[in-house]
């Protein structure tokens, strides 16, 4: 029997979360007023905790890194957000948004969680909607739908390429409403280095202030951290400069098992990779898959052409090229999901037909949508004998008014101009479907310390589909968390204030400096980025889109050599009583440099490939899906959850077992 | 391509700053202009000194926290973009480049490039929200259309990022482009109505307060936002404003 309880509540899944809130616990309005929570990070998942749970009464303390919880990286999600409201009439329900996040997370998700966070994807889009956000419309003036990855469905709303900017703007106005009238506190420019423990329960962290230096003490009766994923173990990666793990590790050092550490997403439409300067990726939304056609060369000498910039891709003719993702996938096209569509790229440019420069990029193409729309458009706006460059024109409009600010992206980024010749996209680390294990009620191994959004591990199993994290950051944030938050904190009404004048803080506080005091004395040879573009190096090679054992386990002992290297060697300069940029970077990098071996150590355990995780021992041999990833229900059909022990190498494995009572295990095909 | 930099340096808000002279070669077209300053700054740790603080974060001109006055323009001298999205490509090789903070008695320096824009926060918390609680019962997200044109504008309007850049560019530190964003989003859709009269006034005193200047209509706000926020936003708030006045 595993020590893990996730706590799923028993009955038909359809009926496991109305039955659970209305049997746990509740706190009265007045003692709402006694108890504290402490929120790390003010994402999506973190701004809307903190701000339904002060609605609720609670006295909340919000923390980021950033110099407003508007600036989270929340904010740079692009394409949009899904939820079953079926709209659109095309046969939509709870039900399919459940089996399509289990089927897209290839069966490695927990059932009850998937539900609950489908059966509450409809309130979010009310919910917004009452704050004001400002989704597209269409003429009659009802919500527009589009179609992303891995469905068959169109159940995703957005707001043109800025979704995520909308949506975290709407939580941080619900914020706002709560810091005006007290009950949000908000510490901006705070960083979590550690989680306090009394009594076996999260009782309070330790923040430094950014701009002072100075270490604080903070008690709550409960902490929930919601600090993202941990995709900059890559150092290159779609993420913002500073997001990182060191919430989500400090609580794992301090008891919280860390699940599925190798599950991470590399996300297919990204711009390439131009040098060796590069400090981070930049997504080109997945929602352009709705229009663009993916594809490479035919022939090796025409990419090989193209590389030595003698060939344009324009001057290709349709029957020289290759849809490879149509002729892979002819029932999901372009629309395969994720995990699928980067590899299917991988393998294109490994074989030789990549396209810019370094040979690493394929081509999103619009000029068949430009087409598309631009006729329909002549044709709606009563146009007789409209010529090729009108239609043209109206195409491009059409295109514009969709993803303009996507297509201008890409040009200040490229100097290429999209409308006119074909985007060069490449895979690029997205995104962190393992993070701190939690159970139904997202309460890590730590009680009291809970996780929300990216950094749990629940919704998305080895693969996240497309618009599904904003919908489960909200989902989280807004209907999950301040329900089942209350059923622990409603043991907590008598406990009053928690003090930290205690020896728990002192020894904490303690602990922080510390390491703070070891950062800055290292011997001062090479900068924080010298050994986080190494980590990253060895991390795309080793633990990226595809995995092999020897290649793992040469990943263990490299990472931690490298660790070993950073702690003696690691110049941070200035003081740590002051704001020092480098020395937040350089506690972060250490961090990483923990957590990717766990990383290297998770996927060398499980010897399967699915989703995300692709390992080269694991492939199918024959038949349709010949060539195809090759899941192993029998071995694996678990969550790995690590227990920390010291050395990254010596954490042990928990496993929860998934069981699936509502689907059935397929092979996940997208032929 | 090689650059001298004259950057501003200041090790808090107490201290006095001044401008400094740096060298730096090796730099291509295809870096973005805070990939320079990585560049600078890898080279500055290695030599021992401390390297330039400036804010940064998404790098993909979305999350509003990069600002620098650079030659004299909020965001530098390319249009519609961020910091992070201007790339060196758009400088020549033996350019000189002053790099500043964002100036305005509002957004006192923290350090050296940085600066505090805390009062964009507390001018959304005067105002900046519709009073809705979250509690699963609110009506379904289509009992109210809105009309396509609106609802354009407002998401227009909503786009802000809140970078300080019409602050940055305004001879009287006005935040005026910035304050109508948020109340122009909340004037075009139903759900802000209800409360349109106290928001208005609530932002606008909170401008005040913080010691922003007055709007005199010149304008190079909306030439200098990177999200091409409209002046027609100002106008809207006018009339707000006038509105909530005789209502008031």
């Amino acid at each position: 029997m595993s020590i893990l309880d996730s706590k799923i509540p028993e009955g038909p899944l359809a009926d496991k979360w109305t039955k659970h809130k209305n049997t746990i616990n509740l706190v009265n309005p007045a003692n709402k007023r006694n108890i504290d929570v402490i929120v790390v990070g003010t994402g999506l998942a973190g701004g809307s905790a903190a701000a339904t749970l002060a609605e609720l009464g609670y006295n909340v303390k919000t923390f980021c890194y950033q110099d407003s919880p508007r600036r989270a990286h929340s904010i740079a999600a692009q394409g949009g957000i899904n939820a079953s409201k079926n709209y659109q009439g095309d046969g939509d329900s709870d039900y399919r948004l459940f089996y399509d996040t289990v089927k897209g997370g290839d069966y490695r998700s927990r059932e009850a969680n998937v539900y609950r966070l489908a059966e509450v994807s409809g309130n979010i889009i009310d919910q917004c909607v009452a704050q004001g956000v400002p989704f597209a419309r269409e003429y009659g003036g009802l919500l527009d739908n589009r179609s992303f990855g891995g469905v068959l469905v169109s159940r995703t709303f957005y707001a043109k390429g800025q979704t995520g900017q909308q949506l975290l703007l709407g939580a941080y106005s619900a914020m706002n409403r709560q810091i005006n009238r007290g009950k949000i506190q908000p510490f901006n420019r705070h960083e979590m280095l550690d989680l306090v423990k009394v009594d076996g329960k999260a009782r309070g962290i330790i923040a430094r202030n950014l701009v002072t230096g100075e270490i604080e003490r903070h008690s709550a009766h409960a902490v929930v951290l919601a600090t993202g994923g941990y995709g900059n173990v890559f150092f290159l990666s779609t993420n913002a400069m500073g997001s990182n793990v060191m919430a989500a590790w400090r609580a794992h050092r301090r008891g919280a098992f860390f699940a599925n550490p190798c599950y991470t997403q590399i996300h297919p439409t990204c711009i390439p990779v131009s040098g060796d300067h590069q400090s981070k990726l930049t997504l080109m939304s997945e929602s352009l898959r709705n229009d663009g056609r993916i594809w490479v060369p035919k022939r090796k000498e025409d990419a090989e052409a193209i590389r030595a910039g003698k060939l344009k891709p324009t001057q290709l003719a349709e029957d020289e090229r290759d849809y490879y993702l149509e002729r892979r996938y002819p029932a999901f096209g372009n629309l395969v999901p994720r995990d699928v569509a980067s590899r299917a790229a991988k393998e294109r440019c490994d074989a030789g037909f990549g396209v810019n420069k370094t040979g690493e990029a394929v081509y999103l193409d619009f000029a068949s949508a430009i087409q598309r729309y631009g006729s329909e458009k002549a044709l709606t706006s009563g146009m007789e004998n409209p010529s090729k460059e009108e239609i043209t024109k109206l195409g491009e409009e059409v295109i514009e008014n969709k993803y303009g600010n996507l297509f201008q992206m890409y040009e200040k980024i490229v100097d290429e101009n999209p409308y006119k010749t074909p985007m060069m996209i490449y895979p690029a680390v997205h995104y962190t479907m393992g993070g701190l294990w939690v159970d139904y009620n997202l309460q890590t191994t730590v009680p009291g310390c809970y996780a929300a959004g990216e950094a749990n591990f629940s919704d998305h199993g080895a693969n996240r589909l497309g618009a599904s994290a904003l919908m489960q950051g909200l989902a989280d944030g807004y209907f999950v968390l301040p329900y089942t938050i209350g059923d622990y904190l409603s043991h907590d009404i008598r406990t009053g204030e928690i003090p930290t004048d205690t020896p728990e803080f002192d020894q904490a506080e303690k602990d922080v400096k510390d390491r703070i005091q070891k950062l800055m004395g290292g011997s001062g040879t090479h900068s924080v980025d010298y050994y986080h573009k190494k980590l990253g190096k060895i991390m795309w090679n080793k633990c990226g889109m595809s995995r092999n054992e020897q290649g793992l386990k040469e990943a263990i002992e490299e990472i931690a050599a490298l660790r070993e290297d950073f702690w003696k060697n690691v110049k941070v300069p200035g003081t740590a009583d002051s704001m020092n940029p480098e020395l937040e970077k350089a506690g972060r990098v250490a961090d990483f440099l923990e957590l990717g071996e766990l990383f290297a150590k998770d996927a060398l355990n499980r010897n399967e490939s699915c989703g995300g995780h692709f390992r080269e021992e694991s492939v199918e041999q024959e038949g349709e899906q010949k060539g195809e990833a090759l899941r192993d229900d029998k071995n694996f059909k678990y969550v790995a959850a690590w227990e920390y022990k010291g050395e990254p190498k010596d954490a042990e494995l928990h496993k929860e077992e998934l069981t699936f009572e509502n689907i059935e295990l397929k092979t996940r095909s997208y032929k | 391509m090689n650059l001298t930099l004259k950057i501003w340096r200041q090790k808090d808000a107490k201290s006095q700053g001044k401008i400094v002279d740096y060298q730096i070669s090796g730099i291509e077209g295809d870096m973005s202009f805070l990939e320079m300053l990585d560049v600078l700054n890898e080279d500055l740790i290695n030599k021992g000194e401390e390297p330039v603080v400036f804010d940064h974060d998404c790098r993909e001109g979305i999350c509003g926290a990069c600002s620098l006055q650079i030659n004299g323009e909020p965001h530098g001298p390319d249009r519609l973009i961020t910091t992070c999205q201007l790339h060196m490509r758009k400088f020549n090789d033996g350019d000189t480049i002053y790099i500043e903070p964002f100036r305005a008695k509002a957004f006192p320096v923290v350090k050296d490039l940085m600066v505090d824009r805390s009062a964009f926060d507390r001018i959304q918390q005067a105002g900046g929200y519709v009073s809705v609680n979250t509690s699963g019962n609110t009506i379904d997200a289509n009992a109210i259309p809105i009309e396509k044109e609106n609802a354009d504008d407002a998401f227009a309007a909503a786009t802000c990022i809140g970078c300080g850049a019409c602050v940055a560019a305004c001879k009287n530190a006005s935040a005026m482009l910035f304050t109508s964003a948020k109340v122009s989003q909340f004037a075009l859709l139903p759900q802000g109505q209800v409360e349109a009269t106290e928001r208005v006034l609530a932002m606008v005193n909170q401008m005040d307060e913080e010691g922003f200047g007055n709007c005199t209509n010149t304008g190079a706000c909306e030439i200098e936002c990177p999200k091409g926020i409209s002046l027609e936003n100002i106008a809207r708030m006018n009339r707000e404003y006038l509105k909530a006045s005789l209502k008031g």
